[in-house]
């Protein structure tokens, strides 16, 4: 049976940056010891990793609090 | 020349925003159910759901890259858009405005229209409004096809179907809703995607200070790194113009004209679930549309930063001899992000296009729907029926689009046009808007005059300084020639004639009854919404709040 209540759309922003963020975190770490030939400014910095997490962790964060809610 | 190569997983990071929208579409279609549905959204959205798709609607991708190689032209002027040029506008609607919009429960701006007026002048409006959305939305579709021609090489026809069939499945399948989702996914996705190239342009530069100082260093004689303090004289700001043309024509009738009147961000603010919510929704993207310098303005500043320092190795790219402005932000994006990020940012852009679009379709087709086809073709249509049309004028509209891109594409000139469509339908509508909503004896004829003859004005001004029937400097009054300026100039003057043809013919026409109007103008109307609400949490609280903010970041960046 269908449900009859909606999603909210922070479930939905939450899941898009959870499981983007946690490609870009990956992809970043197996950068860190695989590095590219493509060399970009700063890139000593690590952006991918530091950033992919942070969407990780706000997506997660908004993800898991709105999963069980409806509107 | 392409700009940036994409890697697999920055492919599987667009791939997954494709399927994402799609599945959205899919999702959200069991809940609309009603013609409300459909086109309101049901009427039930938060005000921060409504408040920041109200922003989305309007922060489209082409805004991020022309605002950002704007800003590498014209310098922090550019922040004028966002600052004065919106947040005075988006407060006035959220204050003084939207309730009349709200409490009168029409479905659209040209439904207001007819209730304070008369139906021809619905009519007139919902025929401009239709035909400007579908250009705009086509305009889009070939800068879109443009853009990633340009920066990614894809081909001109799989950017323009892919998206446009996206977009038709998703808003076909439920409306305003699934566009409202999608904006909201953008807004974050913006964020995300391009936010950190400012945190890593000052990263590598030092910081926001040196930036202004290094751009100081290589323009002495023209400022490109403030506000006003240069605005008394035209020839010592990038964007060359009088501060006179920057609060008439951009902070006054360009601004008030979009954000108080354009059908496009304002029908997001009629899904909100009550009034307040409703009065809240322009309040509450203030803050966010205030925010937005610290992507685009910063971006173009470190653009100018760069491109001025030989050891970075940065430059803009050249079409023909011609700088491309449009360049700033994809050369940053590819100076600064590594695979997987540069799908980010991508992706950023794509979503801007394509909720860009969906905004200007679902706009779209609830004009048609209510106030040309309901209106005129089929006033007995039933609520099936009308939905129906709905997803039905949804694939048209698109289809139009898509004719409308393919037209641009042989014709580029176009877009030349397109740059003044806005003062053509908008500025002289919020002289009829503003005159209608706050003085009762405007008349219909009034104000049915007044609008005709505005419109044709500013297209005939336009096509006066294009064609050199008069010289530009009669519309700016200045020596000094600026495109940006003459846009400005225009729009005042199309406002002004709109304005004074429609009082004059109000004062020898027949009017409305004060009882009419009941509920539709200010000072006939008891206004008792919020009364027993403490002040901090009334509207005007969050407007004042922002307002200080507004004033504060002015005087900083003076």
């Amino acid at each position: 049976m269908l449900e009859n209540k909606m999603k909210p759309i922070w479930f939905f922003v939450g899941l898009i940056l959870l499981v983007m963020g946690g490609i870009i975190l990956l992809n970043g770490i197996y950068l860190l010891f695989n590095p590219s030939e493509r060399v970009t400014a700063l890139s000593e910095t690590h952006p991918d990793i530091w950033w992919g997490a942070l969407m990780a962790v706000f997506g997660g964060l908004m993800y898991f609090k709105t999963r069980k809610q409806s509107v | 020349m392409q700009a940036i190569g994409l890697s697999f997983i920055d492919w599987v990071i667009i791939f997954i925003y494709f399927a994402f929208v799609i599945g959205i579409g899919w999702y959200l279609r069991r809940f609309t159910k009603s013609q409300e549905d459909f086109f309101l959204a049901g009427r039930k959205n938060s005000s921060w759901v409504a408040g920041i798709a109200f922003l989305s609607a309007n922060l489209g991708a082409l805004e991020l890259l022309g605002m950002t190689g704007n800003t590498f032209k014209y310098g922090m002027y550019v922040a004028h858009f966002y600052w004065i040029g919106a947040i005075p506008a988006m407060l006035f609607l959220g204050i003084y405005m939207m309730p009349f919009y709200y409490s009168s429960k029409i479905n659209s701006i040209p439904g207001y229209l007819k209730l304070r007026f008369d139906e021809k002048t619905r009519v007139l409006n919902g025929i401009a409004f239709a035909l400007m959305t579908l250009l705009v939305s086509g305009i889009n579709l070939y800068a879109m096809a443009l853009v990633l021609h340009t920066f990614l090489g894809w081909n001109w026809d799989v950017s323009m179907w892919a998206s446009a069939l996206t977009v038709a499945v998703y808003v076909g399948l439920s409306g305003l809703m699934s566009a409202i989702f999608t904006e909201i996914i953008q807004f974050f996705l913006i964020w995300f995607g391009l936010f950190l190239i400012s945190i890593l342009g000052i990263i590598e530069i030092g910081s926001l200070h040196e930036i202004i100082a290094r751009i100081n260093q290589y323009s002495a004689q023209t400022s490109f790194t403030t506000l006003w303090s240069t605005s008394s004289n035209p020839m010592q700001n990038g964007m060359f113009i009088h501060w006179g043309g920057i609060v008439l024509g951009l902070g006054f009738v360009l601004s008030f004209g979009y954000w108080t009147t354009d059908f496009l961000v304002i029908q997001r603010a009629f899904s909100a679930k009550d009034l307040r919510s409703a009065r809240m929704t322009p309040i509450l993207a203030s803050f966010f549309k205030m925010a937005l310098p610290f992507i685009v303005i910063v971006a173009g500043l470190i653009a100018i930063a760069l491109s001025n320092d030989p050891k970075s190795g940065f430059s803009l790219l050249r079409d023909g001899g011609q700088i491309n402005y449009d360049s700033a932000l994809p050369l940053l994006i590819a100076r600064y992000y590594p695979s997987g990020l540069v799908g980010l940012g991508v992706t950023a852009l794509l979503a801007g296009f394509m909720a860009g679009q969906a905004g200007n379709v679902s706009a779209f087709n609830t004009v048609w729907t209510y106030d040309i086809y309901k209106a005129v073709l089929n006033r007995k249509a039933t609520d099936a029926h009308l939905l129906w049309m709905g997803r039905v004028s949804t694939l048209v509209g698109v289809g139009i689009s898509l004719i409308t891109a393919y037209w641009a594409k042989s014709f580029p000139s176009i877009m030349d046009y397109m740059q003044a469509i806005f003062s053509w339908v908008n500025a002289p509508l919020f002289a009829t808007m503003l005159l209608g909503m706050f003085v009762w004896w405007i008349t219909p004829n009034g104000a049915f005059w007044g609008l005709v003859t505005g419109m044709a004005s500013s297209f005939t001004l336009y096509l006066a300084v294009k064609f050199a029937w008069i010289n530009e400097s009669v519309i700016t009054l200045s020596s000094v020639r600026s495109d940006m300026a003459t846009n400005f100039w225009r729009a005042w003057w199309a406002w002004l004639i709109c304005a004074v043809v429609t009082v004059v013919i109000s004062l020898i026409t027949k009017r409305k009854s004060k009882e009419e109007l009941v509920g539709l103008v200010k000072g006939l109307t008891k206004e008792n919404h919020d009364q027993t609400v403490p002040f901090i949490k009334k509207p005007e609280f969050f407007a004042l709040i922002s307002l200080i903010i507004l004033i504060i970041l002015n005087i900083i960046f003076w």
